[in-house]
């Protein structure tokens, strides 16, 4: 193998090594469809992201999270 | 207005969070701990050159390798529920916690991706050496995971080297060494690891257990809890020693926290720690009931934790809620009306800036900047409302403090009968050393509690609570969530328990 160059040495590397699994077979299957679910379904349908799906600049953002907190409390009127 | 705010919908966005970070919780600590086990097994065969070191550390890394799949990931789901149920923390803190958690993110990939696949694909491909670096490297890069979220996390009970900008609402990162450096960080930094390792080692230990009750595999159980026991007890030390620190920072920058899992009502000078009581739940904030029903105190104790010495004054609940002027104690009664002053000053800055008025948006700034310190109190309706839950917080501390004190022992007990020659014999021993990591998950979740239900009310510290923290969304579409996740988890887990129990019941490999 000496002919390999290095970058066809690491590639030969992980692609043996991706064959010669048996348990770990199984666990690439675990990991990859809790990705799926992570990322396909979880982020798009549960979890979108509120700021960035509800508002299209930073600063309509920052005035959302500034009148969040500003408009919280009933007593602001009596401050001097 | 506070009324407005829906507090079910805060509750099942933290119960969601809570579920997901205890989830989560139950991989880390052991993939930190056991990915240094392993170092060491390995380190004893790249030594000893014996082959039945290098069947140990397989198997033990094919555990290794179980725990990370199933846990791999998890964390994610966290960064998810940031940006969805908690919309306002999340672009509030965005320029603190995306150093860290990018630098995580680029180290973790590196250091797993390539030193991962050399310890698991790499065995008679690369030289024993190379193999034995790759191994450490991937503790190393683990641990070193694990410092950058802690360092974010650290931020959250104690905000320095930042400052609040108004006109993005965001805290901006101005020192990254002081938010690297906070004694909180460091001390949650050595604390969190080394209880890791003695979960990892907890984990060796009940699965050794169970081989020499079940006289199988004995040469590789003895052999593991040696090393295991030994690690565990040195950890243990550094758990002891860095949750002492924890407790004085906690004294220093969270007083509540430590006051909330001592149950100390009222200050004292000196004040006793409760080695163990029944905590009266009925309580409240300056009324006269007793904070216990049964306690058995240490004198000055609670004082050499808090003040590192017997003699000094421990501020209880009542003086941080109502003040203590004697102490020169400001309560949360006194910094709510300050902390109004700094909201109203940021609506007046805003309200200035939108018409051109410059000079009343100074005016308004510098308001805003002499109240700052109080600005997460302008949110609290009420002084009482300072307060975490005391009797979950004082239960929580108190368990894992035990927990930890049994560990060391068992630790103990484990390696003198293995010295002895006859720890095959000692079936009590073996028994109570099959579930001790279950309990090692125990004292890791309790460990949790302590530091973030002790946070509450605040998801920032005296900065912003966490009803403010929230988006306003609909409270079934959270609670739904919650649930679904449940279902989710417990499949996940159910999947991991499984594929772990049965490579263990497999063992490691026959000798060739």
């Amino acid at each position: 193998m000496n002919y390999l160059t290095q970058p066809a040495k690491v590639y030969s590397f992980y692609r043996n090594g991706f064959r010669r699994m048996t348990l770990g077979r199984s666990l690439w299957k675990i990991i990859v469809i809790k990705l799926v679910i992570m990322f396909a379904i979880l982020k798009v349908f549960i979890f979108p992201n509120f700021l960035k799906t509800n508002f299209s600049t930073d600063e309509a953002r920052a005035d959302h999270v500034i009148h969040e907190l500003t408009n919280q409390q009933s007593s602001l009127e009596n401050i001097e | 207005m506070v009324e407005a705010i829906d507090l079910g919908m805060v509750n099942w966005a933290r119960a969601l969070f809570a579920l997901t970070a205890m989830y989560h919780w139950i991989f880390v600590p052991l993939t930190l701990g056991l990915s240094w086990i392993i170092a060491f097994y390995e380190t004893i065969y790249y030594r000893t050159g014996d082959e039945s070191w290098s069947r140990l550390t397989k198997f033990w890394m094919k555990l290794f390798g179980i725990n990370f799949a199933i846990g791999v990931a998890t964390g994610i789901i966290l960064e998810f529920e940031f940006g969805t149920n908690w919309s306002n923390y999340s672009w509030m803190v965005g320029d603190i916690f995306g150093a860290p958690l990018a630098i995580e993110g680029i180290a973790a990939f590196f250091l797993e991706s390539t030193f991962f696949a050399v310890m698991f694909f790499g065995w008679d491909r690369v030289s024993k050496k190379f193999h034995l670096v790759s191994t450490y490297m991937v503790a190393i890069g683990s641990n070193l995971s694990a410092l950058w979220i802690l360092v974010a996390n650290a931020w959250m009970q104690h905000p320095v080297g930042m400052e609040f900008n108004p006109d993005t609402a965001r805290f901006e990162m101005v020192d990254i060494m002081e938010v690297i450096l906070s004694p909180i960080a460091v001390s949650k930094f050595t604390h969190t690891t080394s209880s890791s390792f003695v979960m990892a080692s907890l984990f060796v230990i009940s699965v050794s257990a169970w081989y020499l009750l079940k006289q199988r595999h004995q040469l590789l159980a003895k052999r593991s809890i040696v090393v295991a026991a030994t690690f565990g007890i040195i950890a243990s030390l550094f758990v002891g020693v860095s949750g002492d620190e924890a407790a004085y920072e906690d004294a220093q920058h969270q007083p509540m926290k430590l006051a909330a899992f001592e149950g100390h009502f009222v200050g004292a000078d000196p004040s006793g720690l409760v080695a163990m009581g029944i905590v009266n739940t009925s309580k409240k904030p300056g009324d006269d009931q007793q904070s216990f029903h049964l306690e058995l105190k240490i004198p000055g104790m609670l004082s050499l934790l808090a003040q590192r010495t017997t003699i000094g004054f421990v501020p209880g609940i009542n003086d941080l809620v109502y003040g203590n002027e004697v102490e020169g104690i400001m309560g949360a009664q006194q910094k709510i009306p300050l902390g109004k002053i700094a909201v109203k000053s940021l609506a007046d800055y805003k309200a200035a800036k939108k018409v051109g008025d410059q000079v009343k948006a100074d005016r308004a700034l510098k308001t805003f900047r002499e109240h700052e310190p109080y600005f997460g109190y302008g949110f609290l309706e009420k002084p009482e409302d300072a307060v975490p839950p005391v009797g979950v917080m004082f239960y929580s501390f108190h368990i894992m403090v035990l927990l930890a004190g049994l560990f060391v022992t068992i630790f103990a007990a484990f390696l003198f009968f293995v010295y002895k020659g006859n720890i095959e014999k000692m079936k009590w021993l073996l028994l109570i050393g099959v579930p001790m990591f279950f309990l090692g998950i125990a004292a890791q979740e309790a460990g949790w509690v302590v530091a973030e239900v002790g946070r509450q009310p605040w998801a920032i510290q005296d900065m912003l609570p966490v009803s403010i923290a929230r988006t306003n969304l609909d409270t079934g579409t959270v609670a739904a969530t919650f649930f679904m996740f449940v279902a989710l988890f417990t499949v996940l887990l159910i999947a991991e328990v499984k594929i772990m129990l049965t490579q263990i019941k497999k063992g490691p490999e026959e000798e060739k």
